[in-house]
């Protein structure tokens, strides 16, 4: 399971905490690839890891925050971008990653989400999207496509499910992409373009949970489900995020979709306390 | 930073603001709530002060992230602090565990209305003394303070920061309508950075750092964000190094240790004060605004002939059960008049365990007591 990872790449051991390994991912996960992008990303850009805070809520990625050797904090349901929240804002020089699912971070923490998006907030947002909660057996989730099978829709999905994209583009995010989980080299450069851009990034991974989703979807078992997702893929870099829906084993538009330059949440907050020690100063003078 | 981090002096202003100011002077930095009836003041205090200060507010989408707005900036080695009232501290709660089992520094503030749900928005209650204790899951321990004045607000808000760097624990304002809406004069000393209590840090180089080995006492050094300590913290039960184990034997010895760093340091935490108790047949027990009726109704009981006193509890959680069981054995009875029916009254009757009698004088919200009703219950009391 390791190699899912690309541990052969020596570059990211020494971002693991090897002391927790082997991790609780099931084989065929599309967790732990994702989390090697993210790693090798650092490694290739030459981030400083001392200045990392990874932040993970709950669910089957938000054990991401627990294997990697970086100052990182394993939440609550739901509440792992307020907490990032928090961090960025008391110290900026950090470089905030959010890594979680997509039931943790746009079901339970959905409000969340599109607030930091709204705020054009300091920070990273990766969203590990399986259609479904692993941890607790494969339940449906917010972003599980209409008529998919999951162990709580036994007849099929009858819910719409969000369009990410659109949903966090339309909420004010400048950098907004979406992968599947065999877009290594895309998904590396996305996450590492994301990580030195200010404001909000946003990027999605389309990714296997063989063990639950895939079985019940009868999608290809083990890796073979990652290739599925690759080869159902269709790169549109540029493409209106309103035309990304997810269908049951439809097309996935992937690509780089927004990655614009936009004042963030710091260029404002700046100015007004500026404006408030001004104010209090010429008070004071009095 | 600046001169002007502080306002000292002598002002007329409302215990949701002196709240805020007490925070400004203990050191805190980052301030995370929600608009909320009557606890909105102290955030509008906030967004005043903090920027002027060189802090950091910040109004979020709802109490759930402004409870962990703070305990990220505390993680960041920033001190920080909420403040809501009974909705917003029913949504605040779980993260109130979150900060319990992290060990975080941080300060919540409860200016409390009527309840159950919406109850009296705009008016007094005391009714969430018992969620302040119990209102997260799991077994933990917590410290409440319960002002009586904006003085004492102000006052408290300091204590508060220093009890919760010292036992890296949240520490909870339990504050009420009527204090934080009252005006009344409070004077602002200088506090001195030095006088404060910072959360220690780690003596250890990075490598060698374990979030949650303890050296001195029960309460380990703390490790922030971006030093390169390259720590991991969950709320997953977890041994010294910070990692999730999945075992009764490390639920045992994590929970021990969680509960015990602040029982064992019970007379370091909790405050008290006593008004004519040593002789006293009947004792009111009280806390927050109801202590200043409490007063009243000893001094007119006294009037009376009635050997009445007063015992007013300055540290709600935990419980000064030792201080209850004594004054039991030598107290015919307590009074204990809350604007609720019935929280505290049931530790003061545990604690007496039958050597003393214990009455509920309870008043529902939406209101202060009377002095007459409670001077009432200790007549009857006394009879
Ligand atoms: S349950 Fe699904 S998402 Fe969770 S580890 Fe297993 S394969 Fe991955």
């Amino acid at each position: 399971m390791i190699d899912a990872m690309n541990v052969e790449e020596p570059s990211i051991e020494k971002y693991l905490r090897q002391d927790r390994l082997p991790h609780i991912w099931c084989s065929g996960c599309g967790i732990g690839p994702v989390a090697g992008c993210f790693l090798r990303a650092i490694d290739r850009e030459e981030i400083d890891p001392d200045r990392i805070a990874v932040v993970s809520g709950i669910g089957c990625t938000g054990r991401v925050a627990g294997y990697v050797k970086l100052d990182s904090f394993h939440t609550t349901h739901g509440r792992a971008i307020p907490f990032a929240t928090g961090l960025i804002l008391a110290n900026p020089e950090l470089n905030v990653v959010v890594f979680s699912g997509d039931g943790d971070l746009v079901a339970i923490g959905g409000n969340h989400l599109i607030h930091a998006a709204r705020r054009n907030i300091d920070m990273t947002v990766i969203c590990v999207n399986n259609f479904n909660y692993g941890m607790t057996g494969g339940q449906v989730g917010p972003t599980a496509p209409l008529e998919a099978r999951t162990t709580t829709t036994p007849y099929g999905n009858f819910e719409f499910p969000f369009n990410l994209p659109y949903l966090v583009s339309a909420s004010g995010a400048s950098y907004v992409a979406r992968w599947t989980v065999l877009h290594i080299r895309q998904l590396e450069k996305a996450i590492a373009e994301a990580m030195t851009k200010p404001g909000f990034s946003f990027i999605e991974v389309i990714a296997p949970c063989p063990v639950v989703y895939g079985r019940m979807n009868k999608e290809p078992k083990g890796l073979d489900s990652m290739y599925y997702y690759q080869e159902k893929s269709v790169i549109r870099n540029g493409a209106d995020p309103k035309d990304a829906d997810l269908e049951l084993n439809g097309p996935i538009v992937v690509g780089k979709f927004v990655d614009v330059q936009r004042p963030t949440l710091w260029d404002h907050l700046r100015e007004v306390s500026s404006r408030a020690q001004e104010k209090a100063k010429a008070r004071a003078k009095v | 930073m600046t001169e002007y981090q502080e306002l000292t002096g002598k002002f007329f202003i409302n215990g949701d603001v002196a709240c805020a100011e007490g925070a400004i002077s203990a050191g805190c930095r980052f301030f995370a709530g929600y608009p909320i009836t009557p606890a909105t003041e102290v955030a509008e205090r906030m967004s005043t002060r903090l920027p002027q200060v060189g802090g950091i507010y910040i109004q979020m989408e709802d109490e759930l992230a402004s409870m962990n707005a703070v305990l990220g900036a505390s993680w960041a080695g920033v001190k920080a602090m909420t403040a809501t009232s009974g909705p917003g501290f029913s949504l605040m709660m779980e993260n109130v565990g979150l900060g319990v089992m992290l060990e975080t520094p941080c300060v919540l503030v409860n200016i409390q209305r009527a309840g159950p749900s919406t109850g009296l928005p705009t008016l007094v209650g005391q009714q969430d003394m018992m969620q302040a204790r119990w209102g997260s899951h799991g077994s933990y321990e917590i410290i409440a303070l319960a002002p009586i004045s904006p003085q004492d607000i102000f006052d408290l808000t300091i204590t508060a920061f220093d009890l919760s760097e010292k036992y890296r624990i949240p520490v909870l304002i339990m504050s009420d309508e009527v204090v934080g809406h009252m005006s009344e004069k409070v004077v602002i000393p200088h506090v001195a950075p030095e006088s404060l209590l910072n959360r220690r840090r780690p003596e250890v180089p990075p490598g060698e750092y374990l979030p949650y080995k303890t050296d001195v006492g029960l309460v380990p050094p703390m490790a922030v964000a971006g030093e390169g300590y390259r720590f991991h913290v969950t709320g997953l039960t977890h041994d010294e190094r910070g990692y999730p184990v999945m075992t009764a034997d490390a639920q045992d010895r994590l929970i021990r240790r969680l509960v015990d760093k602040i029982r064992l340091n019970r007379d370091d935490i909790i405050k008290y004060k006593e008004t004519q108790v040593e002789d006293a047949d009947i004792i009111v027990c009280a806390y927050g605004i109801t202590t200043r009726i409490a007063q009243f109704a000893v001094k007119m009981a006294r009037d009376e002939g009635i050997r009445a006193g007063l015992l007013q509890l300055i540290t709600v959680w935990p419980f000064a059960e030792e201080r209850v069981r004594e004054l039991s054995l030598q107290t015919k009875a307590f009074v204990v008049p809350e604007i609720n029916y019935g929280q505290i009254v049931l530790e003061v009757e545990r604690c007496a365990g039958g050597k003393a009698r214990t009455i509920l004088v309870p008043h529902m919200g939406g209101g202060v007591h009377s002095p007459e009703t409670i001077l009432e219950a200790i007549r009857e009391t006394a009879q």
